[in-house]
């Protein structure tokens, strides 16, 4: 079965065997150079490996972009306590489906990363936190970790080299929040799946109270080509301050929505015209949400100059977060898409702070009183208060991701909403 | 110098809207401020729980900080300069405090919260004049959560106080908050509540807003009308600092009071409930005398003292024996001791009701309700009272009753005792609050106050002496025990039975010739014991040995 969508733009690292069941086995693993990497590592040693992975550049791929070496870096080397590596497989930023298609199709080169990752920061023990709904990439994946089990690439002295790693895979009950680091460790244990005062941090205080590290799925699949060609070769995709490729879910109106993987930097007007085939239909793009839901809208003409790295993003407007490309044509009525974002993190706030329970419902209701016709221009001005006053004030960010789209659809297309309040009526919907 | 540089290793100094501030190292911001009298609004912050930063309510401005910081998990450093009043952290509190009146009901005309409500004092203080809230209010109801506490869903502000004290301090995980985003609500278990719990009224005081409330105060009396008045819980020997909240001469509830060296913040539901003693209606109201006919007269305590005198005089050599109640003061039992010391081989004896078990509280294995259920046994034993009868606190007074010289009881009610008990005395000398049975045989009915008409001390199960003050005015010619026996024992200093003995007009003056009489309580001071109390000088068997 060929993988849906390709394009002759990609440059397919991560996502060379998907659409391969064979890559799924331990044997086709092995047969498209799995476990090598490992082999290697082993050999280069912890520090070396944190080395590698710093000079490649590598920035976190689950939304942050944070550079992935000097956060191993901050692992104690010596602290006589048990060190955990978690890897976050928890995705449920809406328009996100790269982790779990990195888990359906090649869990080997995931479990190789993990395996990596744990050794460069001397954790014994790896627990991949698989997002509750992923009932058939957990599945793929379990049964991965069994054969790499049975095979001697996960428990005592791996492939002879001395060194113990544990690996779990461990299933969440479904809450978008317990993609939230502290949440997913708080959910881990078994507690309440809601975020943890920071500091202390992870590296200090994390699972089970002991150092842990963090990463996405993405990121940990990236480490075994990084240990294979070197950090040099990583850094001779993307750009000088955004190295190396990323998947790019692109999801909405256009004609070939997909994961495709691309060089950090590359044009989204490209992205879209070129890779994602156009727009559905050739309707007008409306307005692209370039990083998951939680980032700011970026309007039509923003569109035109916006290359998807990091920094150029930021530059544009908006947040590449974890490269969700959610496309919107002419017909798109943005001011429910942005009520249904909000109901989205309303119904998925854990309660904790104030800002946040209270603030994401009361701004899904007063959007909905928009959309039901019976808002007034003050709202408006409430809405941009109101989420001015959940940001920056809570423990973690759901609250601010929020304010995102809605002020930066209140700023770009107020005229839909004033549209809305003037005439009750909607404006641009099918 | 370097009195300066031992101070610097110790201690951090910041600066606070403006103002210096010293304190101690690991102190957090919100600590600091109450020291330097400002106040930064908190809900999920108590002193005696964890720091889950979560109400975001005390944020305020901290130089060099990105964003404003939860003053309650953020520790003071040397050199940081802090504002609590700038604009940027004022607005942010007032937008939080708008969050919160979303979804609050604003009853507090029934709400018994009111007047005492942390988020009715918040918005009064930061909040905005009107919400901008438009939608309608999230419904969550009531739940009867066992005990002596309902729970109002729609007031809750989610500061999780109570769950915490459950998880952290009782140890006993009965709450839990189910749900999530602003659908949360605190609920037990199932049918599991509260009921089983020791020390879940204590929820009802942290709760910062009325969703917590106490049954037996419900719609009761509003709190603005309440005088508090600092006293000691009787319930048992623990003496858990309280306050006594009364009104129209009653007293309408017990709330604790902190002290940490004795009971933190926290009191027992036992002692809690236990209060309506102190409102009873059948009191001893005059000073009753009998007759050589056995006429019993009402008289006035100058007539009834001086008869009293009277018939005390001259009966030294057929003996003293006194009963008191484990829950009179040092002051009382010391004025029995001191008049008894006139009289040849007196005994004082007392009785108490002691339970096989002690509920202690697991966060603070110090506080527990403990095995004697009276406040005052170990100043008894200190003052030289030998404990006899019963753990239900009956019989042991078969000698007493049958005593045939000089016999005072006071405080004890003698419930269980025969009819004809201290028929046989020469003297029978009745002081009490309440009637007794047996006041009948008494030669003198003599009306006490009880410990919350009066002011004196306990000495609790550690030997912690404690004040408490008077929160009721007694009724008739009630006077407390120690100022009835100080006064017989002036009379009979002027009837020149013994050497001049002052009239006792205080109980400072009861204590302090307490203390000068018992080698026990020899350096205390009843100004300095103050609201913390002091540890008596003799040598106590600890609680729990």
């Amino acid at each position: 079965m060929a993988y849906p969508y390709q394009s002759e733009h990609e440059v397919r690292i991560l996502s060379k065997h998907f659409g391969d069941p064979r890559a799924r086995t331990l044997e086709g693993a092995l047969a498209n150079g799995r476990y090598e990497s490992l082999k290697k590592a082993f050999e280069m040693g912890p520090d070396a490996i944190i080395d590698e992975v710093k000079a490649s550049g590598l920035r976190g791929r689950g939304g942050a972009g944070f550079p992935t070496g000097v956060k191993w870096s901050f692992m104690p080397k010596d602290s006589g306590k048990p060190h955990y590596l978690l890897c976050n497989a928890d995705e449920s930023e809406p328009g996100t489906f790269k982790d779990r298609e990195l888990l359906r199709w090649d869990p080997h080169q995931l479990i190789e990363g993990c395996l990596i990752g744990a050794h460069a920061i001397r954790a014994q023990h790896v627990y991949i936190y698989c997002r509750g709904e992923f009932f058939e990439a957990s599945a793929v994946l379990a049964r991965a970790v069994e054969e790499a089990y049975a095979a001697g690439y996960i428990g005592k002295n791996i492939m002879g080299s001395g060194v113990d790693i544990d690996l779990t895979v461990h299933i969440g009950a479904g809450a978008y929040i317990c993609g939230e680091e502290t949440g997913l460790m708080n959910s881990l244990e078994g507690r309440r799946g809601q975020p943890r005062v920071k500091p202390p941090f992870p590296a200090a205080v994390g699972a089970f109270g002991m150092p842990t590290t963090i990463n996405n799925v993405e990121t940990l699949s990236a480490i075994p080509h990084i240990v294979a060609n070197g950090g040099a070769w990583y850094r001779g995709f993307g750009t000088e301050k955004s190295p190396g490729t990323k998947l790019f879910c692109v999801s909405g109106h256009v004609n070939r929505p997909g994961n495709y993987e691309l060089p950090l930097g590359f044009p989204l007007k490209k992205l879209i015209e070129e890779v994602c085939g156009g727009m559905r239909d050739g309707k007008a793009l409306k307005a692209v949400i370039p990083g998951g839901s939680s980032v700011p809208i970026l309007d039509a003409g923003e569109c035109e100059t916006c290359t998807l790295d990091y920094e150029g993003v930021v530059e544009a407007g908006s947040m590449l977060g974890c490269a969700s490309v959610i496309v919107m044509d002419e017909t798109t009525d943005i001011v429910k898409q942005v009520r249904r974002m909000a109901y989205f993190y309303a119904h998925e706030s854990c309660g904790q702070c104030t800002p946040c329970r209270e603030g994401t419902a009361w701004v899904t209701k007063i959007l909905q009183r928009i959309l039901d016709g019976r808002g007034t221009e003050d709202d408006l001005d409430t809405l941009v208060e109101v989420t001015t006053q959940m940001t920056g004030t809570t423990i973690c960010v759901l609250s601010d991701s929020v304010a995102a789209p809605v002020q930066s659809s209140i700023t770009k297309f107020r005229d839909e909403y004033l549209a809305l309040i003037r005439r009750g009526e909607r404006v641009g919907a099918a | 110098m370097s009195e300066n540089a031992t101070q610097a290793a110790e201690t951090v100094t910041l600066t606070i809207d403006g103002a210096e501030v010293t304190v101690p190292k690991g102190t957090t911001i919100l600590q600091a401020t109450k020291q330097a009298g400002i106040t930064v609004p908190h809900y999920c912050f108590h002193e005696g729980l964890s720091r889950p930063a979560m109400c975001r309510l005390c944020l305020v401005e901290v130089e060099g900080a990105p964003k404003l910081q939860p003053s309650c998990n953020t520790p003071c450093g040397d050199g940081q300069v802090v504002r609590t009043q700038s604009e940027k952290a004022l607005q942010m509190r007032r937008g939080v405090l708008e969050f919160y009146l979303v979804n609050h009901p604003l009853d507090c005309p029934i709400c018994d919260q009111s007047g005492e409500c942390f988020l009715q004092d918040y918005t009064h203080m930061e909040g905005r004049p009107h919400g901008r809230s438009r939608e309608p209010k999230r419904v969550l109801g009531r739940d009867d959560f066992g005990g002596d506490v309902l729970f109002n869903g729609d007031r809750c502000v989610m500061c999780t106080r109570c769950v915490r004290f459950m998880n952290e301090i009782e140890q006993d995980p009965v709450l839990t908050v189910v749900e999530r985003g602003n659908r949360s609500v605190i609920d037990t278990f199932f049918e599991e509540g509260l009921d089983d719990t020791k020390w879940s009224g204590n929820i009802v005081d942290i709760c910062p807003v009325g969703a917590l409330v106490s049954k037996d105060f419900l719609h009761k009396q509003r709190s603005w009308d309440l005088d508090h008045t600092p006293s000691i819980c009787t319930s048992c020997s623990q003496g858990c600092n309280i306050d006594l909240h009364t009104r129209d001469n009653l007293v309408q509830r017990l709330k604790p009071r902190a002290n940490m060296d004795v009971n933190a913040f926290w009191m027992c539901d036992h002692g809690r409930a236990n209060y309506e003693f102190m409102n009873r209606g059948d009191r001893n109201e005059v000073p009753l005398v009998k007759d050589m006919e056995g006429r019993v007269a009402a008289h006035g305590w100058r007539e009834a003292l001086h008869a009293l005198a009277e018939a005390f005089r001259g009966t030294g050599d057929t003996g003293f024996r006194a009963v008191v109640s484990p829950n009179a003061s040092n002051e009382d039992i010391a004025a029995v001791k001191a008049l008894g010391a006139l009289y040849g081989n007196a005994e004082i004896v007392y009785r108490s009701v002691r339970t096989e078990t002690e509920d202690v509280l697991k966060g603070m294995p110090s506080l527990a309700r403990r095995k004697e259920l009276a406040a005052n046994g170990r100043g008894a034993e200190l003052l030289g009272a030998r404990r006899v009868g019963n753990d239900d606190g009956t019989g042991g007074l078969d000698d007493v009753a049958k005593h045939t010289g000089l016999l005072v009881v006071v405080g004890d009610e003698l419930a269980d005792v025969a009819d004809d008990f201290g028929a046989a005395a020469d003297t029978f000398v009745y002081v009490g609050a309440h009637p007794s049975k047996v006041q009948g045989n008494a030669h003198f009915v003599l009306p006490a106050t009880t410990h919350a008409e009066c002011e004196g001390t306990f000495t609790n199960v550690n030997g912690r002496v404690q004040r408490f003050w008077q929160g009721l005015h007694g009724p008739g010619a009630a006077r407390p025990a120690w100022q009835v026996l100080g006064a017989l024992v002036a009379e009979l200093s002027m009837l020149g039975e013994m050497d001049h003995a002052p009239v006792v007009g205080s109980a400072a003056e009861a204590f302090a010739s307490m203390v000068t009489r018992t080698d026990a309580f020899a350096g205390l001071d009843y100004e300095s014991l103050g609201t913390r109390g002091a540890v008596v000088n003799e040598t106590v068997q600890l609680a729990g040995d």
